[in-house]
């Protein structure tokens, strides 16, 4: 970490990686198909939150990044969620 | 750290950037939840229009890019560099093969007269109107991203051809595949706002 070196990801961990996220795409795609009622919206969105934390932390080497990365990116995402539900407090009430 | 290169730096600098493109693709998809949570049959009906094929296809495309550009990076750490340049090369097909994808998508919508002000949008209802709206406004912006990240990647490439990108001094290529991921995310959103909803 003090030498600013990454972490070197194996071809076979990456393509495991890859794998997954088609998996699911092939998994959200197919559910589309299929009236899950008042469930469709948060399982696609939970499929697509799984995938984009697959590419986080494996594809942009998250899971192995300093702390300055990890807690800024968790701040950003912090202002995003606070973003999302003060504009939903507003809107679902009005 | 050779030359006064600081790649822990490079990296927090390029994931600073990213946070700002976080917040600006994140603003818009607020507005779409908030349009969606108002017009949800419009959104539904319309989103019919787009192509679940196309869209899934172009999704793939995207994450294999994702993958060969992330594997690009262990080949040069591995001092592989004509493997490295294989990698970026089809990473660069396949985001050249999205656009193309993307130019079809658009093509087909403009001419059944779907487009913003179009003689058949003018009349019709604000929910289809404001989920075209946004389905370009994303779409297009994310399309730049495309392009941004493919200038990125070409560049790396040559960079890495001409031995200014290194084992040792990987910094250009890693932000470059940083930027890439991104893109990759935001597509990952995308395409089920926008195809598979609901």
């Amino acid at each position: 970490m003090d030498s600013g070196e990454q972490h070197l990801s194996s071809f076979l961990s990456l393509a495991l990686v890859l794998a997954a996220l088609l998996a699911l795409t092939g998994l959200t795609v197919a559910m589309s198909y299929v009236d899950l009622g008042r469930f469709n919206v948060p399982l696609t969105l939970g499929i697509a939150g799984t995938k984009v934390s697959l590419v986080l932390l494996y594809f942009m080497h998250l899971r192995y990044e300093n702390r300055a990365v990890v807690y800024s990116f968790l701040g950003t995402i912090g202002f995003l969620a606070i973003m999302i539900s003060f504009t939903f407090w507003d809107v679902a009430f009005r | 750290m050779a030359g006064g290169h600081d790649q822990t730096g490079s990296r927090i600098g390029m994931w600073l950037f990213l946070y700002t493109e976080i917040i600006l693709f994140g603003g818009l998809f607020v507005l779409y939840a908030a349009y969606f949570h108002e017009y949800p049959r419009a959104f539904a009906e319309n989103g019919r229009e787009l192509n679940r094929v196309i869209g899934a296809a172009n999704t793939v495309l995207l994450l294999i890019s994702s993958f060969t550009v992330a594997a690009s990076l262990t080949a040069l750490r591995q001092r592989a560099q004509r493997l490295c340049m294989g990698l970026l090369a089809v990473s660069l097909g396949c985001g050249a093969l999205f656009l193309v994808n993307k130019y079809f998508e658009w093509g087909h919508k403009f001419a059944v007269g779907l487009y913003p002000n179009s003689p058949a949008m003018a009349g019709a209802p604000a929910g289809k109107n404001i989920f075209f709206g946004l389905y370009y406004v994303i779409t297009g912006l994310h399309g730049l991203h495309v392009l941004i990240g493919m200038s990125l990647l070409a560049l790396s490439l040559v960079l890495v051809h001409r031995q200014r990108i290194t084992a040792d001094r990987v910094t250009i290529l890693e932000n470059s595949g940083l930027y890439w991921h991104l893109v990759d995310l935001i597509w990952i959103f995308v395409f089920p706002l926008f195809y598979l909803i609901l």
